[in-house]
């Protein structure tokens, strides 16, 4: 397959997912620098986590107007596969990809640490090698990762099953104490409604290793590859 | 020269910091009286800061070479060579006296800094550690001072992508007033594509690049080379403003600039800005500068040639590219957003000239501004006070009785409680290579592409440094190096941050060339070379000095990362043992800090032949791989060491039952004391005859005192020849309670 990892100034995790893709699961992966206007010939794109523009005035208010997110909307409107992690995730709200608005962590601090989240939903495209209910531990790391959106759209997205990812105890129970940022509804990550477009905000790609201590990360990338590798099928059902 | 030329009174030398002396020495260079611009960047090169002056002599005695050693001390950074080609390139330097004044900016611009030494070398920094020192937390100020750093060097390193994994934070009152902020950063960088900050080839291009020049920062250095008064915080203007997102850009740039087959040279303009890139540069090579102003980016309108000099902005680098690749060096800054200019060219002359609209501002032999300035040995003595410190009578403290009281109270004490609150601001996991998070005796990240992995620590008790600067800096260095044998990690390299007070002081010298003795001694016996540092003088406010502070940045290497060590207790059931001796060791303790308010007596004595065995054994043990935990034994002593063992896992936590004959000591000492050379391991019951067997052989005392298991920390210490036995017996949950929430229920008073 081949992944496009955006690369916007300030962007500092496209690196580790440039890392996951290409030397731990063997794909090809192409760096795009976010001055790029045409993407050709990818099978899915990551916007990666980091500060895009340092974070100033709001956290991904900025990148959303670099000229790759004309490319990336395309490329999302033609059913492309968009992965967006902590900042990617913020740009993606700005870029109106995903709904909703990230506000500053309850705590106003910055938090790293390990959290375990709850798979709502293990029937996406990026999530189809977890089990429903699958407690996932994974590492956040933000300032602003407290996520909101107005009564109307999260009735809507719980309807939809559009919540993929809750912060949850390490058994499983979404409780308020297994909220670390303050998040609505304990949202940790959503899709959107046509299923192509994820936005989360652990980092999934810290812990893809065994080497670090935890591989439980790794299911998210191996459910978009094999995802990636259905759909190929499909095209490849249609005679020369 | 300017249209107002401004006559050199008396006022303004001494409000330049140079003494008369000093001052006939620069006519005596120029031939000359100077004019303002020069006598200003004379007055930065020579500052204590920049010039090492009292320093230098005594650095001398350092060993700095071996043969991993890459680059030694004099470059933007020090490196050692690791294998398969790559280098680990390190530094630590000290942001002290900025950071009182105004915390957030003042750490953060030390991240900054740090990491700009570090990528100038050609490495991409891959980790960073802070050694912290704050006064008590009980006070308002220093809780500020906390939040402040702790916030300036998050919004800083968690910006730039580059992981906090590690550091050390010890409170003592003595640092209210001089807190200290030491950061230590490594990169890797190929072993032959190293850059150095050197001017060659005459008719090469000067070029500037990085964020604008603005008048903040002014002086900075000479702020630094000054004691503290009550009008201090009055120097708020002299502390930069940091800016990460410009600084990660300058990071990306440089690295694409070092690619390509451009760069004759490239230094960071850190401390006394453009005057020390250039003169430095220049010097090194042996030629001079040619520089003009009239091209800096600047910030505001109306800067004098003075101010450009000397301004400290951040996030700004001097290169010298091959000549005729001006316009690729340039086209990569500005796909970066970059300000960039040529604004000199390389000479032959061996004087930087300095231009500004068409006239020369300053024209000083660069060779004398970089390393001519004054060398002193100043006068050194100890201090009346000295007999003091360490006189104590043991039989006048009554020794422990209540023992689950006393451990408790060390756990919470804020030195050796759990600094979670801290480190979880910190990223300390972006560019996926931590394998050893915070909270362990060192920080391991693995190199990619290979399968090593280096360990680092941060270490230096300064209180045993005030009762004994010599057996305190050799300590300070043993400590560090058991840190990382306790991961599993060789020793290789060393990097210093040398905080001291006012060495004009004759027992503030004494403690300095005492200090560096001890260094010198413990790195000789070790073998591990100083690679790079910096000196930290005249932390002092009216007339109080901060502990002898020589902090310690030290690094190893893991051969096979599978070897790699943490320090918590694995698996119920296992047995741990204590290896080394315990003594008498009570003085200077925490533990007697803590319950007898005492800062007092002598330190361990440390025997560097039984340490070193110590640590050749240990290493043996983990990579055998018969061992399932290693955790040396430091501050509080073997119950904390054990108390940590049950507690800092970051899952699960684990009890203990543990027997320890008291024999002929006290039962304090026995708990608490702080004898060197000890660690304490776990292993799987079947492995405790063959490591009982090999220690005994090695001639290291071992012994098995406990084993692993159960949901309560137990210490059973048996009656001694003098005195009755005693026990500790409290729930896990309890110890873990009041050792991971102390730091973080101290600063959440208002």
């Amino acid at each position: 397959m081949k992944i496009g990892v955006v690369v916007f100034p300030g962007s500092n995790c496209d690196h580790d997912c440039q890392h996951i893709f290409k030397d731990v699961l063997g794909q090809y992966v192409e760096m795009i620098w976010h001055k790029e206007t045409l993407l050709a010939g990818l099978d899915a794109i990551v916007l990666p986590g980091g500060f895009s523009y340092g974070d100033y005035l709001r956290t991904g208010a900025i990148a959303r107007f670099s000229p790759v997110m004309g490319a990336v909307k395309e490329f999302a409107k033609g059913g492309g596969m968009v992965l967006g992690i902590c900042n990617g995730f913020q740009i993606l709200l700005e870029a109106g990809l995903l709904p909703g608005a990230m506000l500053r962590n309850k705590s106003l601090h910055f938090i790293c640490k390990d959290v375990s989240v709850k798979v709502e939903n293990a029937a996406t495209a990026f999530t189809g090698a977890c089990q429903s209910g699958q407690v996932l531990k994974i590492p956040i790391a933000h300032a602003d990762g407290n996520y909101y959106t107005d009564p109307v759209t999260l009735a809507a997205m719980q309807a939809n099953a559009q919540i993929v990812l809750r912060y949850c105890t390490p058994e499983g129970k979404v409780t308020p104490e297994a909220n670390p940022n303050g998040s609505l509804d304990n949202i940790a990550g959503i899709i959107n409604a046509a299923g192509n477009v994820l936005g989360m905000m652990p980092h999934p790609e810290r812990c893809a290793e065994a080497v670090l201590g935890n591989d439980d990360g790794k299911l998210i990338f191996l459910s978009m590859l094999e995802s990636l590798k259905r759909n190929k099928k499909d095209l490849k059902m249609i005679p020369a | 020269m300017g249209p107002v030329i401004q006559p050199i009174t008396k006022d303004l030398i001494a409000q330049h910091n140079l003494t008369d002396d000093e001052y006939k020495k620069i006519v005596g260079i120029l031939g000359r009286e100077p004019n303002i611009t020069e006598l200003g960047m004379f007055s930065v090169m020579w500052s204590e800061h920049c010039s090492y002056k009292s320093s230098r002599v005594h650095l001398k005695k350092l060993p700095t070479t071996g043969p991993r050693v890459v680059q030694g001390p004099g470059e933007n950074a020090g490196a050692v060579d690791i294998g398969d080609g790559l280098c680990a390139v390190f530094k630590m330097e000290s942001h002290n006296h900025p950071s009182f004044i105004e915390p957030y900016q003042g750490a953060a611009t030390g991240v900054g800094g740090i990491l700009r030494d570090i990528f100038t070398m050609g490495a991409r920094p891959i980790a960073l550690l802070d050694a912290l020192r704050f006064g008590g937390l009980d006070h308002a100020k220093n809780r500020h001072l906390v939040k402040g750093v702790v916030a300036g060097i998050a919004g800083y390193g968690n910006c730039m992508g580059v992981p906090t994994v590690g550091g050390e934070i010890v409170f003592n009152d003595i640092y209210s007033q001089n807190p200290l902020v030491n950061v230590f950063c490594l990169g890797i960088a190929h072993k032959d594509k190293i850059f150095l900050g050197t001017a060659a080839g005459v008719g090469n291009p000067v070029i500037y690049f990085g964020s604008k020049t603005g008048r903040d920062g002014i002086h900075g250095a000479t702020m630094a080379s000054d004691s503290f008064d009550d009008q201090s915080e009055q120097k708020r203007p002299t502390v930069q403003v940091g800016d990460p997102f410009t600084e990660k850009l300058l990071l990306e740039a440089c690295l694409e600039l070092m690619a390509g087959d451009l760069l004759v040279g490239i230094q960071d303009m850190g401390a006394a800005g453009l005057t020390s890139s250039s003169c430095e540069m220049a010097s090194r090579a042996g030629n001079g500068i040619d520089l003009d102003l009239t091209d800096v980016p600047r910030r505001e309108p109306g800067m004098t040639p003075y101010e450009l000099m000397l301004s400290e902005s951040q996030e700004r680098m001097l290169m010298v590219a091959q000549a005729g690749k001006e316009d690729e060096c340039i086209r990569i800054c500005k796909k970066w957003d970059l300000d960039v200019a040529v604004v000199g060219r390389v000479t032959g002359d061996g004087i930087l000239r300095v231009r500004d609209q068409g006239k020369v501002v300053a024209e000083i032999p660069a060779k004398s501004l970089a390393d001519d300035g004054p060398r002193y040995d100043r006068p050194y003595s100890p201090p009346a006070y000295q007999d003091m410190l360490t006189n104590l009578n043991y039989d006048a403290l009554p020794d422990v009785k209540d023992a689950n009281a006393a451990l408790l109270s060390l756990l919470e004490s804020p030195t050796i409680a759990s600094k979670r609150c801290v480190y979880e601001q910190y990223d300390h996991m972006v560019r996926t290579n931590t394998m050893v998070r915070p909270g362990s005796d060192a920080a391991v990240v693995r190199i990619k592409g290979t399968n090593k992995a280096i360990a680092m620590t941060v270490d230096c008790n300064s209180r045993y440094c005030l009762l004994h600067p010599y057996e305190g800096a050799r300590i300070a260095v043993a400590e560090a190096a058991r840190n990382l044998v306790c991961s599993g990690a060789e020793p290789i390299g060393l990097t210093d941050c040398l905080n001291f007070g006012n060495p004009e002081r004759p027992d503030i010298m004494w403690q300095f060339v005492l200090a560096i003795e001890g260094m010198k001694d413990a790195c000789e016996h070790f073998k591990v070379p100083i690679v790079s540092g910096n000196v930290s003088f005249y932390n002092e406010t009216n007339g109080l000095s901060i502990y002898p502070t020589p902090m310690l940045g030290m690094v190893g290497l893991i051969d096979s990362a599978d070897q790699t060590m943490t320090q918590w207790f694995k698996q119920d059931g296992d047995a741990i043992l204590l290896l080394g001796k315990t003594k008498e060791d009570l003085g200077g303790s925490e533990y007697l800090k803590v319950l007898h308010h005492r800062e007092q007596g002598s330190p361990p004595l440390l025997s560097l032949d039984a340490e070193k065995a110590l640590h050749d054994f240990i290493l043996n043990v983990i990579h055998d791989g018969v061992v399932r935990s290693a955790h040396d034994c430091s501050d509080g002593g073997l119950s904390v060491a054990l108390a940590e063992c049950c507690i800092s896992a970051p899952d699960a936590r684990r009890g203990a039952v543990v027997r320890l004959p008291l024999d002929t000591l006290r039962r304090d000492a026995l708990l608490f004391g702080e004898s060197q050379s000890r660690v304490v391991l776990s292993v799987k019951p079947e492995m405790v005859d063959q490591i009982l067997n090999r220690a005994r052989d090695s001639g290291i005392p071992a012994m098995k005192i406990g084993t692993v298991g159960g949901d309560r920390f137990v210490i059973d210490v048996e009656k001694g020849q003098w005195s009755e036995g005693c026990r500790i017996d409290l729930p896990v949950d309890e110890l873990h309670d009041r050792w991971a929430y102390s730091i973080e229920r101290a600063l959440s008073r208002t």
